[in-house]
């Protein structure tokens, strides 16, 4: 298990014993369980805090919460920048300079922050 | 056939199966957790193509954030639960140019590489794109918080229609 492929050789194994423990678990509980599943009335019902469910199961999401997932996505990709900055920034060669790169960076995205503040975007109405 | 060769070519058949399930399954939901099983399989194979940090980035960005989004998108649709039969519209022209630009570029890689043989290259690490990152292209990565910013202010102007209208 060495060289790159190597390393992530190892992680998979690990995923596949854990799905393997999971799977085996599950099976052994399975067939030394009894098993006589009851059938009350309503058993299968939906409910909702105890309470039997009105109307229908989709409720139309209002577009401002749209701002919400975007302005996630927006952020994600400001760390995603983060990472490689983060792990080459004091190595000789970089320095000062690189620091003040990702803070204008990160200054410019937050005018976006401060322009949905002063928007009232992040107020919950 | 190396592991990695078995590795790209299940991976790919991952990839084209849901990308497929996409766009053929009636149900609007669905479709976009086949999504994620899609960006997943091409999360890895960049992983087998050493690109490491780009696999991770495409798992945070478009299996996370990216899908998030669509998700909500379909959200604000009226009632996608359950088969929706009037998604189905003629799919002649797509099928057209989506299968004539993929056998195209696939006809011009083959054409470029024929039978070469390369070497994975040393892996993508995130040190690798840092240096490279913020030694010879900080101009584009600074120009790019703006495009983010302008992506932001417009989503906001676009979901609130109040803003820019005078009382």
């Amino acid at each position: 298990m060495a060289g790159y492929l190597g390393s992530y050789a190892t992680l998979g194994l690990l995923l596949l014993a854990s799905v393997v423990v999971f799977v085996g678990a599950f099976s052994a509980n399975r067939l030394l369980r009894p098993a006589s599943p009851a059938e009350p009335i309503g058993k299968r019902e939906t409910y909702e805090c105890g309470v039997d469910p009105v109307g229908g199961d989709w409720a139309q999401a209002q577009i401002r919460y749209y701002v919400y997932a975007y302005l996630y996505v927006l952020f994600a990709v400001e760390a995603v920048f983060l990472f490689p900055w983060a792990v080459i920034f004091d190595r000789p060669g970089f320095g000062a300079t690189t620091v003040v790169e990702m803070a204008i960076f990160v200054a410019v995205l937050a005018l976006g922050i401060l322009y949905a503040w002063r928007k009232r975007i992040l107020t919950w109405t | 056939m190396t592991a990695a060769d078995v590795l790209l070519l299940g991976l790919g058949a991952v990839a084209v199966g849901s990308g497929l399930l996409v766009v053929t399954t009636r149900h609007l939901v669905r479709a976009g957790l086949y999504l994620v099983v899609c960006l997943g399989a091409v999360a890895g194979l960049y992983l087998v193509l050493t690109a490491e940090l780009v696999a991770w980035v495409q798992v945070l960005i478009y299996v996370g954030a990216v899908v998030v989004l669509l998700l909500f998108a379909v959200m604000l649709t009226r009632a996608p639960i359950g088969a929706s039969d009037d998604l189905d519209r003629p799919g002649w022209p797509a099928l057209l140019v989506g299968g004539g630009a993929g056998l195209g570029l696939a006809a011009l890689l083959v054409d470029a590489f024929r039978w070469t043989k390369v070497d994975l290259p040393e892996a993508g690490t995130a040190e690798r794109l840092g240096t490279e990152i913020f030694r010879s292209w900080v101009l584009p990565f600074e120009v790019l918080s703006v495009l983010l910013l302008a992506a932001l202010v417009g989503a906001i102007v676009v979901s609130r229609p109040d803003i820019g209208t005078r009382e």
